[in-house]
């Protein structure tokens, strides 16, 4: 996510693939270096959607489709 | 004679350009300052072609794509419940994770409001950004669709970080609390309609 566009690929690969995974791998960690949070959205077996924030490739479900990278949260007005 | 107004004319009127220089800059500088900050503009340094001059690209329809990139991102992550709600009321109620006791209204750029379900009492109003510290197009705000799905992600993955993270306020301090009890009746009323729907 980036202000004044919205939604960005940033990357796309199959994991299984050694040279596609060492590139997601290289735009995870430069994300998460410039300090952006990673979350993967989820579904349950009942049907609910969740997400959850991942700290490391290692974090991120083998399946998952894909990991939305937005910015930091930080307190708002006081 | 002719030739002492002429001189005269000349004299007063670079005094006027001398004196109103100072304000025409700064209000041409402020002008553009608020373009960026609503990113209408993309600012270009084109330093290395002509000085240091600023080239300023205006896209109005920037924003608007953004926000509509950022409705189908929230759409295809919350469910199709939520997603109604969002586009009908224009916010989401999720739960809190000790289950139905509590829950919370997400506003886009505005606090994340807390309340009893079955009562209806506000409990507070948590402050929240997201801001883009590198700025990419002028202004440090996500879309709203976009602001919308990081504090559900948030409130989803990690509820307490996210609380802990934000300002606490009491109710009333940025959103009106009768604007929220009447969303709070417009979202009992949408409920209802979509339950006699579904039956």
């Amino acid at each position: 996510m980036k202000p004044g566009h919205g939604e960005i690929v940033l990357a796309e690969g199959d994991v299984e693939v050694a040279e596609e995974e060492r590139a997601l791998i290289e735009a995870f960690r430069r994300e998460l270096d410039a300090g952006m949070w990673a979350a993967v959205p989820t579904q349950t077996t009942d049907g609910r959607r969740e997400a959850e924030l991942v700290k490391s490739f290692a974090e991120v479900p083998r399946d998952a489709e894909r990991v939305i990278f937005f910015p930091r949260a930080a307190g708002g007005s006081r | 004679m002719l030739l002492g107004l002429a001189t005269a004319a000349l004299v007063l009127g670079a005094l006027v350009w001398e004196l109103s220089r100072p304000r025409l800059t700064a209000g041409v500088a402020r002008a553009r300052t608020r373009a960026r900050e609503h990113g209408l503009f993309s600012v270009r340094d084109l330093r290395g072609t002509r000085g240091s001059a600023l080239e300023l690209d205006y896209d109005p329809g920037r924003e608007r794509r953004a926000e509509q990139r950022a409705r189908e991102l929230l759409r295809s992550c919350v469910n199709e419940r939520e997603w109604a709600m969002y586009r009908d009321l224009g916010f989401l109620r999720v739960y809190g994770r000790a289950g139905e006791r509590y829950a919370y209204l997400i506003y886009p750029h505005k606090p994340i409001v807390s309340y009893v379900p079955c009562t209806g009492a506000l409990l507070s109003e948590y402050c929240v950004a997201f801001p883009d510290h590198s700025r990419p197009y002028g202004s440090a705000r996500l879309p709203a669709s976009d602001d919308v799905l990081a504090k559900w992600m948030a409130l989803r993955a990690d509820e307490r970080r996210l609380i802990a993270d934000a300002n606490m306020h009491l109710p009333g301090r940025q959103v009106d609390p009768e604007r929220v009890r009447r969303d709070l009746q417009r979202l009992a009323r949408w409920e209802r309609e979509r339950i006699t729907c579904a039956a």
